[in-house]
């Protein structure tokens, strides 16, 4: 149907997005991999000349480089665990009649449209602060000794506070998938007598398969990259320090550009493991 | 779906899911209760809910002091220039997509997603560098242009699946009467698109106005939107907490009501129409 003026009219009409992406992805990238073969202190000598994969080796070897990971890790793994958990549960809740359901979802949503720096402020502050959080308010009341929880239980605080942020999106796209599911099956296998959770694992459970497998690839992406929560709340110290922030200190304090950027490498690349996944997934889609 | 249930199941699932919503949003809620309270109530023991006295004196605080006017005006322009300028570039884009498709533009989409899942922190410093070369580094332009390129994928992908929508009979017969490609796309297409286009652009202003991690590294005072500004509370200062809430309260309220109204949107931008 197509004219060929006309495609070529379209293809006019998509060069800027394609040549803007196109520079704004192989600029930097290019940019990056030049530095992390480099000797680069900007503070301290500048550019210092090709050193090879020293960076890539010094990277890796140096003592926070497993810690990060395995903070990265615990991260994004307890957020992913308790969200789609507890989204699941809360999808099917609020997919429950009931009085008020467009209130409650308003209020369930609601954590996902507060920006970062705010909800680990307020999390930090008001709730987890030792003296005159809420938190240490309510432990005083059951006669226990408030925690320290940013510095004593870190991680865990901070998978607290990402959690809350993410669970509204886990919820609201588990929703919109339960929501879709054909409410007839499941009032036959009620009658037919199947229990709840045989229901749940044999109807529920594999209807939402695709949208939990989204949600997860999603979430990591984003996950893999949190930033402001732990800039604001531990910059990093207390064992939060995950691979992005790691990066973010050489680069940006210690200015160990050629180091730092050896780190963004790897960060890239884990990225992008991730990401093949969430293409196919998305690419199929595509197609129907 | 409204599916018979008896009364009294109808009411513990309302008990319930009332609960719930309420625990969720609790932080909100006791942050901007905390708002009106004196910096004495706001850590008074044990804490005061309702019964305080209401004070409007930390939101005249916060203004004065910290200039909170820029800070808005920043996020608007940066929030709102990036939008802006995302859709004059996506449009055209999303448009040709849709309906002139190739073979390539599949994975010409599929590159444009995969751009977006570059991690931030592996071209920090690139990005710093040429900022500090073109003298953007602190200026909203530059934010603005960094804004529009990372949400610029998501918003080719929303337009696109709301483009695909659009049936194509319409323009064929459009065509058959012997619309030029200028009548099609601005008397056919351009009023159909409106609904998918004011969506895409309500998520790409939020997307936009919560960012915090370009914001907070390339900016320092002058082009500072509300990221930043809250992100300095975060060295405290004696008594701060009812500052602290009244600053978040300013800094989440716009988008919350915005929020409310694009709950169904955001599920089809984020996850690229992959759930709908």
């Amino acid at each position: 149907m197509a004219t060929k003026a006309s495609r070529s009219a379209a293809r006019l009409m998509m060069a800027p997005a394609v040549v803007l992406l196109l520079g704004w992805m192989l600029v930097p990238l290019i940019m990056t991999l030049w530095f992390s073969f480099r000797t680069y202190l900007p503070l301290r000598g500048g550019d210092q000349g090709w050193t090879g994969f020293d960076n890539y080796i010094r990277f890796v070897s140096s003592s926070a480089f497993w810690p990060a990971i395995q903070t990265t890790l615990l991260i994004v793994l307890g957020v992913l665990v308790i969200t789609v958990c507890l989204g699941i549960l809360l999808a099917i809740l609020l997919d429950q009649p009931m009085w008020g359901q467009g209130v409650v979802r308003i209020l369930v949503i609601a954590p996902f449209f507060v920006m970062p720096t705010v909800s680990a402020l307020v999390w930090k502050n008001m709730f987890m602060d030792p003296v005159n959080g809420l938190l240490a308010h309510l432990w005083r009341f059951f006669g226990a000794e408030p925690v320290s929880w940013l510095s004593d239980a870190s991680l865990q605080s901070i998978i607290m506070i990402v959690s809350w942020q993410w669970l509204p999106f886990a919820t609201l796209i588990l929703l919109t998938a339960i929501q879709s599911l054909d409410s007839e099956q499941l009032e036959a296998a009620e009658m037919d007598g199947a229990p709840v959770l045989k229901r749940f694992f044999y109807i529920i459970l594999p209807h939402l398969s695709r949208a939990i497998t989204i949600v997860i690839l999603i979430q990591t992406i984003f996950l893999l990259a949190i930033f402001a929560e732990i800039f604001v709340t531990t910059g990093g110290a207390f064992g939060t320090r995950t691979l992005s922030y790691l990066i973010f200190q050489r680069v940006l304090e210690s200015q160990n550009v050629g180091l730092g950027s050896a780190g963004g490498v790897y960060a890239i690349i884990l990225a992008n493991i991730v990401a093949i996944f969430l293409m196919r997934i998305v690419g199929k889609n595509l197609d129907t | 779906m409204a599916r018979a249930v008896t009364p009294r199941r109808k009411l513990i699932n309302t008990g319930l899911a009332w609960a719930i919503g309420l625990l969720i949003f609790f932080p909100i809620l006791w942050t901007i209760l905390t708002s009106f309270k004196t910096e004495a109530q706001a850590i008074a023991s044990p804490p005061l809910f309702l019964g305080f006295d209401w004070t409007l004196e930390n939101y005249g605080v916060v203004m004065e002091r910290s200039d909170y006017g820029r800070f808005l005006m920043n996020s608007i322009i940066i929030a709102g220039g990036s939008t802006i300028l995302g859709l004059i570039v996506a449009v055209p884009a999303a448009w040709s997509m849709a309906f002139v498709p190739s073979r390539r533009t599949k994975d010409i989409l599929l590159w444009m997603l995969s751009t977006k899942m570059l991690p931030a922190v592996g071209v920090l410093y690139p990005i710093y560098l040429l900022f500090i070369e073109l003298g953007l580094l602190d200026s909203r332009a530059g934010l603005v242009i960094v804004m529009m390129l990372i949400n610029l994928p998501i918003i080719v992908w929303m337009l696109y699946t709301y483009f695909r929508e659009i049936p194509v009979e319409i323009l064929e017969a459009a065509r058959m009467d012997g619309a030029t490609l200028k009548e099609e796309v601005l008397y056919i297409l351009t009023p159909m698109a409106v609904p998918g286009i004011a969506s895409t652009m309500l998520l790409n202003f939020i997307l936009a106005w919560n960012e915090a991690f370009w914001t907070l590294n390339l900016t320092a005072v002058d082009a500072a939107p509300l990221t930043a500004f809250i992100a300095s509370y975060s060295s405290p200062e004696g008594l701060f907490f009812a500052k602290l809430s009244a600053a978040s309260t300013m800094a989440i309220a716009p988008i919350l009501i915005l929020g409310w109204f694009s709950q169904k949107q955001l599920v089809r931008g984020l996850t690229f129409g992959a759930v709908k």
